[in-house]
């Protein structure tokens, strides 16, 4: 079976896009996080995804005619046309102090996904992304335990520390379907096996999160899902912040190296 | 020109030179050491051609243009004048590729030893981290992230020094 090549294209762009705003948005807890162990573990959980991303636009630009670096595609593209779900660039907090209840829960939420993503896709038909996968489960593995580890301290610790884990999920849970949205996906690039339908992970995430919230004394969120849309192109406001501080540098002064 | 000086055949020499490259991070071991070294391969018609293959430890790993800068001057330096040196990522590297030797010069220097690589998903249960500085298995994990992605960091309760544990991967 032929693996379509413009889907190839969009699926990895998207997926490293996901990576790549993920990591960025992270990095704003670095010398923030209420621990210095916990600004090491960020930094190194952030790492983690930003080596993901580099694999995946590396190679999703390498296919592209004509073809462009991971640079170009981080750096040099405009909001509309980054693929990344709403979850991984949301800010920390609409006003007032940023909450690291906020930070744990969706970490939870996107490391159990990916996780789930790429144990599946570690056996695509397509070598690359089989091999980027391969190679990032067992990263994502750590940080699903780490952001596990938290939530069961946060929910079954104090009082407060309880209820603000609690709010945190209810805030984010709003933006958990749209990682599982697949119309983004080319059908022939899933028939082919190279890509994986991102609605097959559901009742998996379902399963593994039902699990960890009970045993750390907090509810599964019943919340209506957020208008999204970005897979298609279309982000909520604080995007283009995020973007002017990641991407300043590179078009301020192009070709720019240190 | 340089002259590829010793009598061992060619493919012998590069992976010897490659071989011998430190890893930045860990200044102890050598990259084969580390298993990050996969293969050498010397071009038929031009033996002064040569192609290493190196595997990152992790995705995000920030050494890879330093060992890949490190690899090229070392057989620059054995006499080779045509170096590429590419990265794969699969099959994925594993801390069980990490050498006896590796594992030993380890703990030498202060950073105990992996135990087994996780299967699947399911953690392997090590039953103890020893302490590298007095070898007590009285010691507990701080943080499952130290100073660089492939470590984290624990601390021995007898001597109450912490120290880095290299973590399975």
């Amino acid at each position: 079976m032929i693996i379509p090549r413009n889907g190839v294209i969009d699926y990895a762009t998207a997926l490293g896009d996901d990576a790549l705003l993920a990591a960025q948005r992270m990095g704003e807890w670095i010398a923030a996080a209420p621990q210095i162990e916990e600004d090491v573990a960020i930094g190194n959980i952030a790492l983690d995804l930003l080596g993901q991303a580099r694999s995946l636009l590396s190679y999703a630009g390498s296919l592209e005619d004509p073809v462009r670096t991971e640079d170009d595609l981080a750096y040099f593209r405009d909001e509309r046309e980054f693929l990344n779900v709403q979850l991984v660039q949301r800010p920390w907090s609409g006003s007032g102090e940023r909450d690291f209840g906020v930070l744990v829960a969706r970490m939870l939420l996107f490391a159990t996904y990916q996780r789930a993503l790429y144990a599946a896709l570690a056996t695509s038909t397509d070598e690359t992304l089989a091999g980027v996968a391969g190679k990032a489960v067992k990263e994502v593995d750590y940080h699903r335990d780490h952001a596990t580890m938290w939530t069961l301290r946060l929910g079954d610790g104090t009082d407060e520390s309880h209820d603000r884990i609690q709010a945190a999920l209810d805030a984010e849970w709003r933006y958990v379907a749209e990682l599982f949205e697949n119309d983004f996906v080319d059908p022939a690039l899933v028939e082919s096996g190279a890509a994986v339908d991102p609605a097959t992970l559901r009742d998996g995430f379902d399963r593994r999160i039902s699990e960890v919230l009970a045993e750390a004394t907090l509810t599964v969120p019943e919340v209506a899902p957020a208008v999204t849309g970005g897979r298609r192109g279309l982000h909520s406001t604080s995007m283009g912040y995020l973007l002017a501080e990641m991407q300043h540098l590179a078009r301020s002064h192009p070709g720019v190296s240190w | 020109m340089v002259t590829v000086r010793s009598a061992a055949p060619p493919v012998e020499q590069a992976w010897a030179a490659a071989a011998a490259v430190l890893d930045p991070e860990v200044p102890v071991l050598t990259i084969e050491d580390l298993g990050i070294l996969r293969d050498v391969q010397v071009d038929d018609d031009d033996q002064r051609t040569v192609r290493v293959t190196v595997t990152p430890t992790y995705s995000g790993c920030p050494a890879m243009d330093a060992i890949s800068e490190d690899v090229r001057s070392a057989l620059l330096d054995a006499g080779f004048d045509n170096v590429c040196v590419a990265f794969v990522l699969s099959p994925p590297w594993t801390t069980d590729w990490i050498s006896e030797e590796g594992r030993r010069k380890l703990e030498e220097f202060g950073i105990a030893p992996p135990g087994r690589a996780r299967q699947d998903g399911v953690t392997a249960l090590s039953l103890t981290v020893r302490c590298p500085q007095c070898g007590s298995p009285d010691t507990r994990e701080l943080s499952r992230f130290g100073s660089t992605a492939c470590k984290a960091l624990w601390v021995c309760q007898a001597c109450q020094e912490p120290f880095d544990h290299f973590k399975s991967i």
